[in-house]
C-alpha cells in the first residue's frame, strides 16, 4: 500500500465511523500493517535496529482494525493489565499523547515492552481479530502500536511527579526492568530511593543481554535518565552481598526496605563432553561481550574481543538463542546453525525473531541435540556431534517430549559453540544472606505481594519466577513497590 | 563514582603498584578476594585483579599488576591523581584461614601480591610460615621485605640466578614438604604453569594445596561462565566458586589452553594501543 492509498482508506473509515455506519466487516477488510524493516542483507553487517517502526498512517490504520470488543480479552492477556482497547481507540482518533498516558498508567517502559514483549502469546493471542482469522499473526499488532506511541514521546517525556519526602529509604538491588519499575513507584510515593547495580552500566538484561538490533541502548538509557530526574540515585559497580550485605544495608545504612531484582544470571550448561573447550561460550558471555562491551567494534575502539568465528552452532530455541545466533552473523560468521531438539512449533522464541533469524541466513537444525563437542589437540572446538530426535508424548510442560533416535549421531564442523539453554538463580544473595527462604531451584520464595521471609525485604522478576520476561518482571516490581509503600506508610519513623 | 589513584610506583620491570580510593571495597574485602576494573565506561574490557592490601580507615585498596595487555599497559600509564572509571568488588569467596601448624606459601612473580594478605592472615592465625617467592630475575623482585617481616623462613629464587637462589620454586617447595613435621597446608599463587608443577610436588608429599586461579573473566559475579575451569572433571566458575580451589583437582592443562583463547586479539589490541600512544607527542 502506498501512503496515499492508506490515507484514502483511513479517511473513508473515519467518515463511516463519524456517520455511525462503520461495521466490523470494514475493520476486517483493513490489511494488517507490516512494520518496515532493514533489508536482511544490509543488516547482517550492522547492529542497528531491524524493525523500523510504524508511520502515523500505518499506526492509525492498524488501530482501526481493533473491534473495540466490550470484553477486551486482550487486557486479560496482558500481565500488567494495560487498558489496551482504550489506548488503541486513542491512536485511531489521532490522539497519541492520550494513548501513551493510558499505557503509562500500567507500564512504565512502553518503548521496551513494545519491542521485546512476547505479544503473540499474551495480548495478541486472545485478540478477537486474530481468532476470527484463526491466525495470531493477523491479530491487531498491539505491541507495534505501543512502540509507536512510546517512540513519539522520546524527546519530551514528562517526569512523573514525586510526593514530598517521607524520610524513609528504599534500596533496589538490580537495575533491570523490575528494579526500574520498583524504583519509580517507590520514589513516586516520596521515599529516598537508591538503585544498586553490579555492572558498570544500569539496565540489566536490557543492556547486557538484548542486542542493540532488537532494543537500542538509547531507549534504556532514557528510562534510567528519567529515574535520575525523579531523584533516584543509581549506584553502579556495587555488588549487594559482597560490597555490602543486605543486613548491612538495613542495619548500618538505614534502608527501611530492600527490593531484590537480581534476575537469574547463572548460565546453564548441558553437562556434555567438551563444554570446557576453547570456543564454547554461554550465551550470556557471548552477548555480554558483544552488547555491554561492544565487542562488535573490536579493533576500532572496543578492547573486549569476541571469537573470530567462521562456523557457529547455537544450542537452544529461545529468544536468547536467536539473539546469540544473529549477533554471531553480525560479528562476521559465515555459517550459523541453530540447533534445537524440538520443532519450530515448540520453540519458545518469538515468531518475529525466528522469522528475522531465518531472513538473516541462520540455518535451523530442528529435532537435533548435541551429544558432545569435539576439540583438537589445542583444546579448541572443531565440531559438534548431534543426535537426531523425534517427538514423543507430551511432558509436564505440555510440550511433546523429544526422544533421541539411537545411532543417529552425526558431526557438524564448527569453531564456536554457544550454549543458550537457559539460566539459573545466581547464588550470591543466598550465600551472603541468612534469613531468606529459597526453593530447591535457588529462587526466592515470596508471598502474593512479593514479600520475602525476611521483614522489609521484597523480591521479584527472574530471581523469583525463574527465567521469565521483561513485562512479568515489571509486573512484580510494581506489586512489590505497592507492598513497600503500604508497609512503609505504617512504619514509624 | 570514579576511583582516584592516590599513590603509584613501578616496583620492577613491567610490575606496578597503586593505592586507589575505593572505600567500600577497602572495608569489605578479605584475603583471597579480587576486584574487576575497567578504565572507561564504553569500550574498555573488564579485567580481574587480586587485592594486594587495603586500608579501611583511609578508604584505599592496593593493587599490584604486571603489564601484559592493553588494559594493564593503560593502567601503567596512569599517574597519581588520575582516575579509574569502574572498580567493583570485593569478589570471590574469601580464603579459609585456620591454624594448620606449618604452612608453606609459594608466590610466583606477580602472584606474590595476592599471596601477601593470605600469608599475613595465616601468620596471624598462629601458623608457622614458610614463604617461597620466585621471580624471573632480580629486576622483577617484589614484596621481599613484606614477606620477610611475617615469615618464619623465607626463600627467594630467580630463574637466572641474578638474586637469591638460582632455582625454580618447586625445588625449595619439595624440600619444605619433605621436612618433619610436614606442612599442614600449602598456598600457591603464580603463573598457571607454575601452580601446576607446584601441585605435582605437593601431591607427592600429600600436602593439601590451595591455588588461586586467575582466568579470563567478564562480569565476575557468576553470570557469564567465561571463567569456568574443570575441577574434579566438573565445570566450576572461578568468580563465585573460587578463585581458590584444591590444586590437586584442577585441570591445569585445559585452563592454560582456555587462557590462551584470545592471545592474538589481545596482542592486536595492545599493539594498536602502543602505536596510537607513540604518535602522541611526536612533532610532524
Amino acid at each position: 500500500m502506498t501512503h496515499e492509498e492508506r490515507q484514502e482508506l483511513l479517511e473513508s473509515l473515519l467518515a463511516k465511523q463519524k456517520a455511525g455506519t462503520l461495521k466490523p466487516r470494514d475493520r476486517f477488510d483493513i490489511p494488517p500493517q507490516n512494520m518496515p524493516e532493514q533489508d536482511a542483507a544490509a543488516r547482517r553487517r550492522n547492529v542497528s535496529e531491524v524493525a523500523l517502526g510504524y508511520t502515523e498512517m500505518q499506526a492509525r490504520l492498524e488501530a482501526m482494525r481493533c473491534l473495540q470488543c466490550k470484553t477486551a480479552p486482550c487486557v486479560q492477556g496482558c500481565p500488567v493489565g494495560i487498558r489496551i482497547k482504550d489506548f488503541i481507540a486513542a491512536i485511531a482518533d489521532g490522539h497519541c499523547d492520550r494513548a501513551l498516558d493510558i499505557i503509562k498508567e500500567n507500564s512504565l517502559l512502553p518503548a521496551v515492552c513494545g519491542r521485546v514483549c512476547p505479544q503473540e502469546v499474551q495480548c495478541q493471542e486472545t485478540c478477537t481479530v486474530g481468532l476470527k482469522f484463526k491466525d495470531v499473526s493477523r491479530a491487531v499488532s498491539i505491541g507495534r502500536l505501543e512502540r509507536f506511541v512510546a517512540d513519539l514521546d522520546c524527546n519530551g517525556a514528562a517526569i512523573p511527579s514525586v510526593a514530598s519526602l517521607t524520610g524513609k529509604k528504599v534500596a533496589i538491588v538490580g537495575s533491570g526492568p523490575g528494579g526500574i519499575v520498583a524504583a519509580a513507584d517507590t520514589r513516586r510515593a516520596g521515599h529516598d530511593v537508591t538503585v544498586f547495580e553490579a555492572f558498570h552500566k544500569p539496565g540489566g538484561v536490557m543492556v547486557y543481554g538484548i542486542p542493540e538490533f532488537r532494543l537500542p541502548k538509547a531507549i534504556v538509557h532514557d528510562e534510567i535518565e528519567t529515574l535520575k530526574k525523579m531523584g533516584v540515585r543509581i549506584v553502579t559497580n556495587f555488588i549487594v552481598g559482597r560490597t555490602r550485605t543486605i543486613e548491612q544495608l538495613m542495619t548500618e545504612d538505614g534502608f527501611d526496605a530492600v527490593y531484590i531484582g537480581v534476575g537469574a544470571g547463572l548460565p546453564s550448561f548441558m553437562g556434555i563432553e567438551g563444554e570446557s573447550l576453547v570456543g564454547v561460550y554461554s550465551a550470556n558471555e557471548y552477548l555480554t561481550r558483544a552488547n555491554l562491551m561492544k565487542a562488535y567494534d573490536f579493533g576500532s575502539g572496543a578492547d573486549t574481543p569476541i571469537a573470530a568465528s567462521k562456523r557457529v552452532a547455537v544450542v537452544g530455541g529461545g529468544n536468547v538463542a536467536m539473539d546469540a545466533a544473529r549477533t554471531a552473523v553480525r560479528v562476521g560468521a559465515e555459517k550459523v546453525y541453530l540447533i534445537y531438539r524440538r520443532t519450530e512449533k515448540e520453540m519458545p522464541a518469538r515468531v518475529e525473531e525466528v522469522h528475522h533469524a531465518k531472513q538473516e541466513g541462520i540455518e535451523f537444525h530442528l529435532l537435533q541435540s548435541p551429544k558432545r563437542i569435539v576439540g583438537d589437540q589445542n583444546s579448541r572446538a572443531t565440531a559438534i556431534e548431534c543426535l537426531r530426535y523425534e517427538l514423543g508424548e507430551p511432558d509436564d510442560s505440555g510440550r511433546r517430549r523429544p526422544v533421541a533416535i539411537a545411532g543417529s549421531e552425526f558431526l557438524i564442523d564448527v569453531d564456536t559453540v554457544i550454549i543458550a539453554i537457559g539460566n539459573q538463580a545466581n547464588p550470591l544473595i543466598r550465600q551472603t544472606t541468612t534469613g531468606l527462604e529459597f526453593n530447591k531451584w535457588g529462587n526466592l520464595v515470596v508471598d502474593e505481594n512479593c514479600r520475602t521471609s525476611m521483614p522489609g525485604v521484597y523480591a521479584g522478576g527472574d530471581i523469583v519466577l525463574g527465567a521469565a520476561t521483561v513485562i512479568l518482571a515489571m509486573g512484580q516490581g510494581r506489586i512489590a513497590a505497592a507492598a513497600i509503600n503500604d508497609d512503609l506508610a505504617d512504619k514509624p519513623r | 563514582m570514579s576511583h582516584r589513584i592516590v599513590g603509584k610506583k613501578e616496583l620492577g620491570t613491567d610490575v606496578f603498584w597503586a593505592r586507589i580510593e575505593a572505600p567500600l571495597i577497602a572495608q569489605a574485602r578479605q584475603p583471597g578476594q579480587f576486584i574487576i576494573l575497567s578504565i572507561n565506561n564504553d569500550y574498555s574490557e573488564r579485567i580481574p585483579l587480586t587485592i594486594a592490601g587495603a586500608d579501611p580507615s583511609a578508604g584505599t585498596i592496593e593493587l599490584i599488576w604486571q603489564r601484559v595487555g592493553k588494559t594493564t599497559a593503560e593502567m601503567a600509564n596512569l599517574a597519581e591523581g588520575d582516575e579509574i572509571a569502574n572498580i567493583s568488588g570485593p569478589l570471590g569467596t574469601p580464603t579459609h584461614i585456620e591454624n594448620f601448624g606449618t604452612v608453606v606459601c609459594v608466590g610466583g612473580g606477580i602472584g606474590a601480591a595476592p599471596l601477601l594478605p593470605i600469608a599475613t592472615a595465616l601468620k596471624n592465625a598462629g601458623n608457622r610460615l614458610v614463604s617461597i617467592l620466585g621471580f624471573r630475575s632480580k629486576d622483577r623482585l617484589i614484596l621481599e621485605r613484606d614477606f620477610a617481616a611475617i615469615s618464619d623462613e623465607l626463600v627467594v629464587t630467580t630463574d637466572d640466578g641474578s638474586y637469591g637462589r638460582k632455582a625454580l620454586v618447586t625445588e625449595p617447595l619439595a624440600e619444605a614438604c619433605g621436612r618433619d613435621p610436614r606442612p599442614g597446608h600449602a598456598f600457591i599463587i603464580g603463573p598457571t604453569i607454575m601452580m601446576k608443577f607446584c601441585c605435582d610436588v605437593t601431591r607427592q608429599f600429600d600436602v593439601p594445596t590451595q591455588v588461586s586461579l586467575n582466568t579470563i573473566m567478564i562480569d565476575g559475579t557468576g553470570m557469564c561462565g567465561g571463567c569456568r575451569v574443570e575441577v574434579d572433571g566438573k565445570p566450576k566458575f572461578v568468580c563465585v566458586d573460587g578463585p581458590e580451589f584444591d590444586g590437586h583437582r584442577v585441570n591445569f592443562d585445559l585452563m592454560i589452553k582456555r587462557m590462551n583463547a584470545y592471545k592474538p586479539q589481545e596482542r592486536q589490541a595492545h599493539e594498536q594501543y602502543e602505536q596510537h600512544r607513540c604518535k602522541i607527542g611526536l612533532d610532524e
